[in-house]
């Protein structure tokens, strides 16, 4: 019963969505203020439906209801609960109904926080969620529904994939998907600047938090994706310039270069065209990120279950979003008129900058990725582009953005000039140029170089702080005063440039890890990295719903005991598969790794590893979230700050 | 001036029109069976094995592209590229094993980008399935036949035309419906 009333809820939700879009979209047209007031509460209801199909497939899944045939395919008796619950979004057809629960949850975000909003934009935005929306019920209805059901059903379910069956995972899922369905907000904005023909800097005031709010999880979903590519596939890497990544971090690279142009908007009322075609771009790529994926188009490790059917009418979809916004943008892009006009070298201009290198690193991504498809159907040939074409591309312009990052926000508006940066830049960049001519002893160019950046990226983020503190130029306590009045954005903003500083730290330290693949008896003793590793026994042990061969190997330092270290592999018996649990011992400074790989006559294959730094890429991502966050915090850009006589609210 | 602008506004639809175009014709082919990314290929499929002559790896004596071809006219050959470094191709040592004692195909082995002592012990410790292996330490031979990485196996029929390719290790399920069907097809 209780799945038939999710699938119930799940088609009242897409008629619901349909409304919101017609009756936002003709009533704010129409000009009709009771269809325009109407919008919120449909959106609301929307939200509420969708909740409780969601509630409803989770249940079935908790409760082992094996007759409904996701739960079926993807559960089963023995598995612990909480894969329980995060297994409803592992699968393709939950994962569709978590991406419309999260559009439904911005929708009712939009509802209660858009109080203050224009109410023919309100409308407006909240039409082309509903739109969006609907189109992804519906897809979710016809061709991916969870609720279908099986008689009779089987005793026991067939388990998930046992790579899934991860902590790290369970939550990767939802925190990505706020990030690229997040994106939607800023795209329905600019669907409905677009509608409306107007844009003043309140569109940018309220289209920045959105992007910064998506831009966060998406920061957070990716870092997360990363780690469990790093622990749990046991491949030493953290990156691979998959598909499936790739198409992560398109999106990431234009919400980027989208959150730093919607400034541009709201201080100067410039770029609003280009802002607007971001804000289609970002969403256009999330969609088509993800949906390609699942077509089996693009040829990647992670699998989805692959259907041309659904392939055709995801792509009709996209068709009808992405083309309709674009067509919309061609034809009515003309009407946004541009107020603010600026010199090159000023903050306007770094941001230009920034934005043209975001998207042209995109833009590499986008040809490396789509070329070994596009090469067999054009050409008939096969072609992989792998990690040395990303490296060789993506780093040469990321060198620019890590320049201008730091010394960015030390220029004025309208006008600059380049003089004063290095005034009160150039401790950073001797800094910079001591860190990296120290590393140049004892290791590689490029190393040495992305330390250097490193360098300058954390300590140079800072110097608008202490610039506006005056920092060891005043005395301690007006400089505290000073602290106190600084705007938090400027603090968000040095805390997330100053975070990429240790990302890039972390992957440049992680480029000089040591490795060693080892056959080992117990007993063995092996050096790698500057530690001795001595494998003492090889044991099995039970698991809830594996069995688990566990090798206890003592790391020493020097001859000193440091760590006990206890890699698994895991046989998992209803699935025939076996994962590695890798055991991985950190200090903050760098990681010891150690994988447990086939045994044989006795002897293991260890694969063991040293990383310098390696957490440092994932802190990284975490502080640059961090700054986002923070700079949301912003009483300027408070989200329902915007009031509804936009002259009175424009700030000084 | 207006008009330029116009088109430039047009182009982001343009692209996407043509990026959208082109995956319509993806799918359609995908469904027709005509267009498989999954599948990694070898350019050398179907054509005259490439030119060599490899040292061998003790105890196995090395062998020369032609000395293969001649082979290959009595019965059609099993070339497995491997490397003692390669976990996957310890994990395919059971299967080529097993072929080896059921003697329904020969197998010839390259040992790729590996000293042959190392090469050697690989073969201690897994067994030996080859009948001769060729130790290919520049990796030249890897390059010529089109490689994507180790383990691949090829099927090289009477002509010392490429007739079959894998590339990954093999299974006794891929010998079983791919590589049998492949081989009886070579004979014929």
């Amino acid at each position: 019963m209780i799945p038939e009333l999710g699938n119930f809820a799940l088609a009242l939700a897409c008629a619901l969505a349909f409304a919101q879009a017609v009756i936002g979209i003709w009533g704010a047209h129409r000009r009709d203020v009771r269809l325009m007031a109407a919008t919120p509460g449909l959106a609301v209801g929307q939200l509420l439906a969708l909740a409780a199909s969601a509630g409803a497939l989770v249940w079935a899944s908790v409760s082992n209801d094996f007759s409904v045939i996701n739960v079926a395919e993807n559960s089963a008796i023995a598995k612990p609960l909480l894969y329980k619950i995060s297994g409803t979004w592992g699968n393709h057809e939950g994962s569709i109904l978590l991406w419309g629960l999260i559009l439904g949850i911005c929708g009712g975000l939009v509802s209660v926080f858009g109080r203050n909003l224009p109410s023919a934009l309100r409308a407006r935005v909240l039409g082309v969620l509903g739109g969006t929306s609907a189109g992804f019920l519906l897809f979710c209805l016809t061709t991916s529904n969870p609720f279908f059901r099986d008689f009779p059903p089987p005793v026991d379910g067939r388990g998930m994939n046992p790579l899934l069956q991860d902590p790290g995972l369970a939550f990767h899922p939802p925190i990505l998907y706020m990030g690229y369905v997040g994106f939607a907000v800023p795209f329905a904005f600019a669907v409905a600047a677009l509608l409306e023909g107007r844009i003043d800097a309140a569109w940018g005031r309220w289209v920045r938090p959105w992007a910064l709010v998506s831009w966060c999880f998406l920061t957070c979903g990716i870092a997360l994706g990363s780690w469990w590519a790093y622990y749990e596939l046991g491949w030493g890497g953290y990156w691979f310039w998959d598909p499936v990544e790739n198409a992560s971090l398109m999106p990431w690279l234009t919400g980027t270069a989208l959150v730093h142009s919607s400034i541009v908007v709201e201080k100067r009322e410039s770029l609003k065209i280009w802002t607007v075609l971001l804000a289609i771009g970002t969403f256009s790529l999330s969609l088509s990120g993800t949906f390609l994926v699942r077509s089996g188009i693009l040829n990647s490790v992670h699998a989805f279950a692959n259907d041309p059917a659904r392939g055709v009418f995801i792509l009709a979809l996209l068709g009808l979003v992405i083309g309709g916004s674009l067509l919309l943008f061609a034809l009515r892009a003309p009407l946004l008129r541009s107020g603010g006009i600026f010199a090159p070298v000023s903050r306007e201009g770094a941001l230009v900058l920034n934005n043209i290198l975001l998207c042209s690193i995109c833009a590499v991504v986008i040809a490396g990725t789509m070329t070994p498809p596009f090469a067999d159907l054009l050409f008939g040939q096969k072609i992989s582009v792998g990690a040395p074409y990303f490296n060789l591309t993506v780093l040469p312009l990321a060198i620019p953005v890590f320049i201008a990052m730091a010394v960015g926000p030390l220029l004025p508006w309208k006008r600059g000039r380049l003089w004063p940066l290095v005034e009160h830049a150039w401790w950073a960049a001797l800094i910079a140029a001591l860190v990296g001519g120290v590393c140049a002893f004892g290791m590689k160019l490029l190393p040495a170089l992305a330390f250097g950046a490193a360098a300058w990226l954390i300590i140079g983020s800072f110097a608008e702080v202490f610039e506006r503190t005056l920092l060891f130029r005043a005395p301690v306590a007006n400089s505290v005063r000073r602290a106190r009045g600084l705007p938090v954005a400027v603090l968000g903003a040095a805390i997330a440039h100053a975070g990429m500083g240790v990302t890039v730290a972390g992957i440049a330290g992680t480029s000089l890890d040591s490795n060693k693949i080892v056959e080992a008896k117990v007993g063995d003793s092996f050096s790698v990295g500057g530690y001795q590793w001595i494998l003492l026994g090889l044991d099995d042990a039970p698991g809830p719903n594996y069995r688990a061969r566990v090798a206890s190997i003592e790391v020493l330092k020097d001859g000193r005991p440091l760590a006990m270290m206890k890699p698994e592999r895991r046989m998992f018996t209803l699935q025939q598969q076996t994962t590695s649990d890798v055991a991985i011992r950190t200090n903050l400074f760098r990681d010891l790794y150690a994988v447990l790989g086939d045994e044989r006559d006795g002897k293991a294959v260890l694969r063991l590893h040293v990383n310098p730094l390696a957490p440092w890429i994932w802190l990284g991502a975490l502080i640059m979230a961090a700054g986002g966050a923070l700079s949301l915090a912003d009483r300027r850009l408070r989200v329902g700050a915007p009031s509804r006589a936009p002259k009175a609210a424009l700030p000084a | 001036m207006i008009a330029r602008r116009r088109l430039m506004l047009l182009a982001p639809l343009a692209v996407a029109a043509a990026g959208g175009a082109a995956f319509w014709a993806m799918l359609t082919r995908m469904q027709d069976g005509k267009f498989d990314p999954h599948d990694i290929g070898n350019p050398m499929l179907g054509k005259h094995i490439p030119d060599f002559d490899l040292p061998g790896v003790a105890p196995s004596q090395g062998f020369s592209s032609k000395e293969l071809i001649a082979a290959a006219q009595t019965q059609p050959i099993l070339l497995n590229f491997f490397a003692s470094w390669c976990i996957p191709c310890a994990s395919e040592a059971g299967t080529l094993d097993e072929l080896q004692k059921l003697g329904g195909v020969p197998i010839w082995g390259i040992a790729y980008k590996d000293a042959p002592e190392k090469s050697a012990k690989f073969l201690d410790q897994y067994g030996n399935p080859y009948a001769r292996i060729g130790a290919d330490m520049s990796g030249d031979v890897f390059i010529n036949f089109g490689l994507y990485g180790v383990p691949e196996n090829f099927v090289i029929n009477r002509k010392g035309i490429i007739a079959w390719h894998i590339a990954g290790p093999l299974s006794d399920d891929l010998v079983e419906q791919q590589m049998m069907p492949a081989i009886a097809k070579a004979k014929a």
